[in-house]
């Protein structure tokens, strides 16, 4: 005897075009002054992003991993949380930080060596971002179930990337938040490299939303440079989670068009004509289209968003170069509410060699 | 030719891989791309896509996967890209490539090298300054080794290699590039569980391994009035006891520095070796100057927790003070 007990299909979405043309029915409701603002927030990621890379080449700050041709899928999605939603991002996440009102003085400042840039304020709901890859789906998963069990309406957001889909730990994950019906988003921006790695290598699997279906849970793919789907199918999955239907896999598919970090050459492992059809499917170039379209845009206001964008980009890295060094001895801080005594000894330690030699 | 200590392993890998069709290599990174130091560049567009692997983001996987290629016949290379990513596979490394000789009463073995950067100084992210080998030295089935210099790298390594059980082979990436030496081009081994001696001395006895070597001996050699005997491990486990021990037994003092947090590090075994073997033979507490029980920080303030050469002199002064 044999016959089919399952069959599974993934949906694809997309709102907004390469042309800059809409899918009506699939358009979200977002007013003009929303989508101007979408809109400046991504110029906003855009341009921290670029003088991120600036400063770094420049020794202010260390090694950067760069947003760009990913910020639809990083503003729409972020923008598409409530206030109390929390969001777990990976290290290629500026443009999350920025849509939730993260402190540019303290992004710069993490980017520059300084862990006390991942101090996120009150009201800035992001967990300091996960360094290594794929190892974070369990917190949000976990702090998903916490909300649940405390009756909290609010919902967990994790953010990664396609090399994180082949950890153990993802895996994992997915499987607690399909069985305990957690309510957590998993995001996947499918750049389509793992530093030198393509996904093609990375799994033989067609799809990165696919692998939801083995969980339990609906697994979607959107087109990761259009911030309108993005949003709805971020918005779609929130307002799901937060009725206690379960979490849901959102696959942004999209491309890393600059090298992995800025200690890596993408040159020595992919050729640039891979990597300019990218840049004409640019998220920021997309939307302005539309814009156009709808005559919601014009060139004065634009190169205004970008002077706004500019000023506080710069006033950002002046108030985090401003900012006073630690001391030697507070590096053993933070291990403990209390510290233990071999740490006092050692602070004690470090203090007095601070003395001693000056620091 | 004068080599750095990634060239030197580099080519260590190729003539082993060349003279051994059983050794392969895999890891994250390590084909085209010739992993991101670019220790392995090269080699795969010279062994070919089927013995150098770009393998997926899976360390646990690749370790297991390197067990079972061990067990099946193999001499798998598996580089974890930094030490921080060996977490993650640790179940692989400690409850299994180093029980599996024994689980199986000696049928089956792990002839694995595990090949990864290790330490600080670079001024890197998190997770990418730290110095984990105590887990792995403390875990009976594994053996650990850390070259300081090019050389040892290409003699450590091949011996490693040849090796029938697995052994960790930390790389200290702060000095990836920063000694070039002559390494001869025909191979040699340079046997795992001997210590060597750097430098001759009579007053007291300096014990460490990696990159320390290097910041040990720059130390030493701005002091004019103490002269100082340095040993460089090269292995953590086996410990080499006999050089440790005969040293301290003739100068009467010990200092041992390490990158790697206090408690519990390797200096803590050194001291009870001593406690036990040479404890007669001291005139003064040993001194341990390693890292803090904390994280290491992230580049802006990492230089707080170095062990630099200052602190190493410190520490030489306040044990010749201290003595009797």
């Amino acid at each position: 005897m044999k016959k089919t007990i399952q069959r599974f299909s993934v949906e694809y979405k997309r709102v907004l075009d390469e042309k800059g043309n809409i899918d009506q029915k699939l358009m979200p409701k977002i007013s003009k002054e929303i989508i101007r603002f979408f809109y400046e927030k991504m110029v906003l990621s855009r341009r921290f992003d670029e003088r991120a890379i600036k400063l770094q080449r420049q020794g202010r700050l260390g090694t950067y991993a760069s947003v760009l041709g990913q910020e639809a899928s990083q503003i729409g999605s972020a923008l598409a949380m409530s206030r109390d939603d929390l969001a777990f991002p990976s290290y290629r996440e500026s443009g999350v930080f920025i849509a939730r009102g993260m402190p540019l003085h303290l992004l710069f400042s993490y980017w520059a060596g300084d862990e006390r840039g991942m101090h996120t304020p009150k009201g800035v709901n992001v967990f300091p971002l996960s360094i290594t890859v794929g190892v974070h789906p369990p917190h949000a998963v976990g702090a998903a179930m916490a909300f649940k069990y405390k009756k909290k309406k609010a919902a967990t957001i994790v953010y990664f990337g396609d090399g994180a889909t082949s950890k153990g730990d993802f895996h994992e994950a997915m499987n607690i938040a399909g069985t305990f019906k957690a309510p957590v988003v998993f995001l996947c921006q499918n750049n389509q490299y793992a530093i030198s790695v393509p996904v093609k290598q990375q799994t033989a699997a067609e799809t990165i939303a696919q692998k939801a279906i083995a969980y339990g849970f609906e697994g979607v793919q959107v087109d990761g440079n259009d911030v309108f789907g993005v949003y709805k199918a971020t918005q779609d999955a929130l307002n799901k989670a937060r009725r206690g239907k379960g979490p849901t896999l959102i696959e942004c598919f999209t491309y890393r068009r600059n090298d992995h970090t800025t200690s890596d050459d993408a040159s020595k492992y992919r050729k640039p004509s891979e990597v300019t059809p990218w840049e004409e499917k640019d998220p920021l170039l997309r939307l302005q289209k539309y814009m156009k379209k709808n005559k919601i845009y014009s060139t004065d206001w634009d190169a205004d968003v970008i002077k706004k964008a500019d000023t506080l980009v710069n006033k950002a890295m002046v108030q985090a170069e401003a900012m006073p060094n630690k001391k030697p001895e507070e590096i053993i801080d933070h291990m403990f509410e209390t510290l233990t005594p071999a740490l006092k000894e050692q602070r004690t330690q470090l203090k007095e060699e601070a003395k001693r030699h000056g620091s | 030719m004068d080599l750095n200590m990634v060239d030197a392993i580099n080519l260590a890998l190729a003539q082993e891989m060349q003279k051994d069709k059983s050794v392969i290599l895999l890891g994250e990174d390590v084909g085209e791309d010739g992993g991101v130091f670019r220790v392995t560049d090269g080699l795969a567009k010279r062994f070919g896509n089927h013995r150098v692997l770009d393998t997926p983001i899976a360390e646990s996987g690749i370790i297991g996967a390197s067990i079972g290629m061990a067990i099946a016949g193999l001499k798998p290379i598996p580089e974890i890209q930094f030490e921080g990513f060996l977490a993650p596979a640790f179940d692989q490394l400690i409850s299994h490539a180093s029980r599996i000789r024994y689980r199986s009463q000696g049928h089956y073995h792990v002839p694995m090298v595990v090949r990864s950067p290790i330490g600080g100084g670079v001024k890197a992210l998190e997770h990418h300054s730290d110095s984990p080998e105590t887990y792995l030295v403390h875990t009976p089935g594994l053996k650990v080794v850390i070259p300081s210099s090019p050389y040892d790298a290409k003699g450590l390594l091949i011996s490693a290699i040849r090796d029938p059980d697995p052994v960790i082979f930390f790389e200290p990436k702060r000095i990836y590039r920063a000694i070039k030496e002559d390494v001869p081009k025909k191979e040699y081994t340079i046997p795992i569980g001997k210590a060597k001696v750097v430098k001759k001395g009579s007053d007291i006895t300096l014990i460490t391994y990696g990159a320390s070597v290097k910041t040990s001996l720059e130390a030493v050699g701005s002091m004019s009035d103490v002269d100082v005997e340095v040993i460089d491990l090269r292995t953590l486990s086996p410990l080499d006891t006999n050089t440790i021990v005969s040293s301290v037994q003739k100068t009467g003092k010990a200092i041992i520095v390490h990158e790697a947090p206090k408690t519990l590090g390797v200096g803590a075994e050194i001291v009870a070796l001593l406690n036990e073997k040479a404890l007669y033979s001291l005139e003064a507490p040993i001194e341990r100057v390693t890292g803090f029980d904390t994280v290491v920080p992230l580049r802006k303030f990492e230089h707080f927790y170095t062990v630099n050469a200052q602190r190493i002199i410190d520490g030489i002064v306040r044990v010749m003070q201290s003595g009797v």
